[in-house]
């Protein structure tokens, strides 16, 4: 990897003046699991990392009247494991989908969601939106099995890469930006966006900005969750499809549903179809099965990722299925 | 995690690292060493001349100047905790700690095999959590004042931890490639969960690949491991 400046800044006031205005300067170091091998491959080359793991505001979970607070540098083993996660199944199991107990006691919350997109040509070099020198993506022409089947007008055909984000937008969080003139937040369903030139990133996190916390909105808990992924390994992959729904039940019916499909487009996929379908419904295989269709009515597979649509499908019906049994019993990820 | 003794020369002689130690390896002349002794350094010059005088034209007091301002690109003074002992080397910021283990201090039990926080086979335990080395950089090691654990200090000269000892026992390995950082991966899960099941087992080694499909294998000698330790065999 390319030299670099280190800074290990102690606090937030320290933190953010290390921070470059424009992209490609400076990039910020938590667990390091997505970092250290863009800078290995050459995709990033920053001339300074700042290490944001001495910002001990960015530790703990916390409740607040507001909601749950989860700092950035919570581990994603932290949040599979710590006790208030219980009363929010779709998050603990999207966190037990890191298969990998390393990662997990390595990568961060605000890591799984700033983290860049697995796409192969990005990683390749041929950056976000992968195009060639006359400025086409190589993506509908070329290998495209793990690309988007949704959202997939161009110019951006990656997934979203994030295990947690879906399960977060159907719970309804938002996330705590912090930058030099104070801090904004932003609905998690609105931080990620499809980019639609090159001078545009995936989510509208600025360069002198710090993703601080998540935040879980009080009576969140009483929503009846679940996540369903879709994994070619059981060891530690990306999902190739993911669900995760958040119900609320009113006397054994559906009241409202929030249903996200992760890792089918270059955002975390709301499916407000697959959400109309259930109300006033109960969950059953069949009201489950109807949702899961209407989730990827408007799918375009690729020349080679067909087989996601009814992956998608079929991760919206075991969410849904999982989410509607009781607490103890959660969804299990895999194949 | 368990306390590593503090004083490491009577149970941890592989990693000392003294003069002796390196004449004594160069003796046997084996590859590394063979490079060892053309570069002219060992690991005791490095360790023990730049930390008095820095030779190179290193930062000194990282950890206080990283604050603020930036450190490096150019090598940076750090101290790691390694096995019990304090390691100092000179190292840019870019070195991962992995790279640090085994050019540097010369414990390569840690293998780098994808370099891409993938395969498993670089793990050691940092504050008592099973890491990968190739994702972690050494002078955020030394930051964090980590108590890094290799394979090299799981047990004394000449004696076998109770994970190992259930690897050989239970055919847990075909190349061996893998298997130090399956030990390691192992013998964090065993600290923090001494009663598996097999699923549990399976789950827990989610991190490690063997290549050769060594996997059934490796769950038994867990659960023989996890045995070991409650009896207090081994």
């Amino acid at each position: 990897m390319q030299a670099f400046e280190y800074a290990h800044p102690r606090s937030m006031t320290e933190a953010l003046p290390l921070l470059g205005s424009r992209w490609g300067e400076t990039e910020i170091l938590a667990g390091g699991t997505d970092l250290l091998s863009l800078m290995k491959n050459y995709v990033v080359t920053p001339k300074r990392v700042v290490n944001i793991k001495g910002l001990r505001e960015l530790r703990g979970i916390r409740g607040t009247p507001e909601g749950i607070y989860i700092g950035a540098l919570v581990t994603l083993e932290e949040l599979r494991t710590s006790q208030p996660m219980h009363e929010y199944p779709a998050l603990a199991q999207a966190a037990a989908g890191v298969t990998s107990p390393q990662i997990r006691n390595m990568g961060t919350v605000g890591g799984d969601l700033c983290q860049r997109p697995r796409c192969w040509y990005f990683r390749s070099g041929f950056g976000l939106l992968a195009r060639d020198e006359s400025g086409r993506s190589l993506v509908p022409q070329g290998e495209n099995r793990y690309h988007a089947i949704l959202g997939n007008d161009g110019p951006a055909y990656f997934v979203n890469p994030s295990s947690l984000a879906p399960a977060l937008i159907a719970l309804g969080a938002k996330a705590r930006l912090d930058g030099q003139n104070g801090e904004r937040y932003v609905a998690l369903a609105e931080f990620f966006v499809i980019p639609k030139s090159d001078a545009e990133r995936e989510n509208v996190l600025q360069p002198n900005e710090i993703l601080t916390h998540v935040i879980i909105p009080e009576g969140a808990w009483e929503l009846s969750s679940a996540t369903y992924e879709v994994r070619q390994k059981e060891a530690l992959d990306w999902p190739l499809a993911t669900a995760a729904v958040a119900l609320k039940m009113q006397a054994g019916k559906v009241a409202s549903a929030r249903i996200v499909l992760g890792h089918v487009a270059p955002i975390p996929w709301p499916a407000p179809e697959a959400e109309k379908s259930l109300a006033g419904q109960p969950i059953n295989e069949a009201t489950a099965a109807r949702a899961g269709e209407a989730a990827v009515q408007g799918a375009k597979p690729l020349s080679g990722n067909r087989y996601k649509v009814q992956l998608a499908r079929v991760a919206v019906k075991r969410a849904l299925l999982a989410a509607a049994r009781p607490r103890s019993i959660g969804a299990k990820g895999g194949v | 995690m368990p306390k590593r003794p503090k004083s490491p020369e009577s149970d941890h002689p592989k990693v000392k690292g003294g003069p002796e130690e390196s004449g004594r390896k160069q003796a046997g002349l084996g590859r590394r060493d063979f490079v060892k002794l053309v570069g002219g350094t060992g690991v005791a010059v490095t360790a023990g001349v730049l930390t008095k005088e820095a030779l190179l034209p290193a930062e000194s007091n990282a950890q206080a100047a990283a604050g603020r301002r930036g450190i490096g690109p150019g090598p940076v003074n750090i101290t790691l905790r390694v096995n019990g002992e304090d390691k100092d080397v000179a190292v840019e910021p870019r070195v991962t700690l992995l790279d640090v283990l085994r050019d540097r201090l010369h414990l390569t039990g840690a293998k780098k095999v994808c370099d891409r926080g993938t395969c498993g086979a670089c793990t050691v335990i940092v504050s008592g959590k099973a890491i990968y080395s190739c994702t972690m950089l050494a002078i955020d090691a030394a930051n964090s004042s980590a108590d890094i654990l290799t394979i090299e200090g799981l047990a004394p000269e000449g004696q076998l931890h109770a994970v190992s000892a259930a690897f050989v026992d239970n055919d847990a390995q075909q190349c061996g490639f893998c298997t130090p950082g399956f030990v390691m991966a192992c013998k964090a899960y065993l600290d923090a969960q001494p009663n598996p099941t097999y699923e549990q087992v399976k789950a827990a080694l989610g991190g490690n690949l063997c290549r050769c499909g060594t996997y059934v294998g490796v769950r038994k000698a867990v659960l023989d491991a996890a045995m070991r330790m409650k009896g207090g065999r081994s």
